[in-house]
């Protein structure tokens, strides 16, 4: 049997997706206190395997996921294999796993009494029906060590906003942007389309953009309909982050750049003449 | 740190050359470094965590930092292991820090809020990318780093439970962009794609 860790989410319905390729699923979600705390996770994950003895645990690669997971594989000191596409259920288990967000794959072999995997986001598709599967809620039985490390307070997101990994469109901006007032433009094309704004590495250490903007290997992995990149050249640790994108359009001086040859959809030329265009286009 | 009258060691398990990196965190401001010596073959993550903690057990750090997750192999999980082992709390993916009266207060994204933690030191922390912008190396700071001696280690690995067997390039899906022209003039096409797509 695989036990399947199910929280909130599209991860989970690749999560599930994953672990039914494996065998058997039995999917439960952690009802274990108010607020999050990633021991109090790793305890449900471990007296759930106490009480199933699944053949492998698989959860999502999102932060919670790869938390919780963590800190179960450290108390039963089992390895954990992290962003795995694909599995074999041998022993000892095969694995491909992503390496360099997903530039790389690594084929490795897992081994313990029971297999523990995170599956990387956005690297397989979800099949619809896996919505179907009962997920059973799961009550751990807690200790105060559990508690110890909880989330103490929140900062809700601003109302209005929308974030960038649930936007639907994202308008991303690199160094061909130019300045953090080019932005602007950016913006009031997001806003048209409903959409968020995001920046390369470079923007955001230029200062152009806030950290928590940048999408890439060290920020944001995104997944929107469609993401608009503009001035923005495509290094591999920028596309790892878009790559979830279902539809990405490059508006790029060089036709040659990488972003490009990722593209569904092209437009050659300079963005401070095209996006303002698109715009009024829009307005029309 | 310097606000707090402390002091940093650095330390990262690699081969020899990694020795570098040391230097460059001393030339930044660690007083020390320790370097656990590998002979350029793969560690696990099991393995590396055991190594940490060998080195760091009872030297009285009231903080331990790692990284989120290494770029490459992209484990999640050495700081946590580290932590478990030490019984130490441990919060990941933080973006800030604020330490006040042995309590770090500390902040991680959640959809597109905050997560705020407050921990008691000694805890381990793994911090993200975009915490802080790393100051420039300073001609003083290099000349320091070089007279530094680096504790060097050589730890035996301990058996972990994922062994790499070979590393693949995932196929090149190959280019399949539709050019919708060059230049402002493309916008009316780029509209059209637009609403195509459901979008605007």
């Amino acid at each position: 049997m695989i036990l399947c860790l199910v929280e909130p989410g599209e991860l989970s319905l690749e999560a599930l997706t994953f672990a039914r390729r494996l065998g058997t699923v039995r999917a439960f979600s952690i009802e274990a206190c108010e607020e999050y705390a990633p021991g109090a996770w790793a305890a449900a994950i471990v007296q759930l395997i106490e009480r199933h003895s699944p053949e492998a645990v698989v959860a999502a690669g999102s932060d919670r996921g790869q938390e919780a997971m963590a800190h179960a594989a450290a108390r039963l000191d089992l390895a954990l294999a992290a962003n795995c596409i694909s599995a074999e259920l041998d022993d000892p288990m095969t694995v491909v796993r992503q390496r360099w967000g997903g530039s790389l794959l690594e084929e490795a072999e897992l081994s313990g009494r029971v297999k523990l995997l995170t599956v990387a986001p956005h690297a397989i598709a979800a099949e619809p029906d896996v919505a179907e599967i009962e997920v059973e809620p799961f009550v751990p039985t807690l200790s105060e060590a559990d508690l110890a490390v909880r989330v103490a307070r929140r900062e809700e997101p601003q109302t209005g906003a929308i974030s960038l990994t649930d936007a639907r469109v994202v308008v991303g901006g690199g160094r061909g942007v130019g300045s953090a007032e080019g932005f602007a433009l950016l913006e009031e094309l997001a806003a048209l389309l409903g959409g968020a704004v995001g920046g390369s590495r470079v923007v955001t250490n230029l200062g152009w953009r806030d950290h928590s903007d940048q999408v890439g290997q060290t920020g944001a992995r995104i997944a929107p309909d469609l993401y608009i990149a503009c001035g923005i050249s495509g290094a591999i640790q920028h596309i790892v982050g878009c790559k979830g994108a279902k539809r990405i359009l490059a508006i790029n001086k060089d036709r040659d750049a990488p972003i490009v040859a990722r593209a569904d959809y092209a437009v050659v030329g300079d963005l401070h003449e095209i996006v303002p265009a698109v715009i009024a286009e829009l307005r029309r | 740190m310097a606000a707090h009258g402390g002091s940093a060691t650095a330390l990262t398990l690699g081969p020899p050359e990694a020795a570098e990196q040391l230097r460059n965190a001393l030339a930044m401001g660690a007083e020390s470094a320790i370097l656990l010596e590998t002979d350029g073959r793969d560690w696990d993550s099991q393995a590396t965590a055991a190594a940490i903690v060998e080195a760091t057990r009872g030297g009285g750090y009231d903080l331990l930092l790692f990284g989120n997750e290494s770029a490459d192999s992209g484990g999640y999980q050495v700081g946590i292991r580290v932590a478990h082992a030490l019984g130490l709390p441990c919060v990941t993916g933080i973006k800030s820090i604020a330490v006040e009266n042995g309590v770090a207060t500390v902040r991680r994204e959640a959809g597109g809020g905050w997560e705020i933690f407050e921990v008691a030191l000694p805890a381990v922390l793994t911090v993200k990318e975009g915490i802080n912008l790393p100051r420039y190396l300073s001609l003083p700071g290099r000349l320091r780093a070089k007279k530094t001696e680096i504790r060097r280690d050589v730890p035996t690995p301990v058996p972990g439970g994922l062994t790499k067997l070979r590393l693949v390039v995932p196929e090149d899906e190959g280019s399949r962009v539709e050019f919708l022209g060059e230049g402002p003039t493309a916008a009316p096409r780029v509209v059209e794609v637009l609403r195509e797509l459901g979008i605007g």
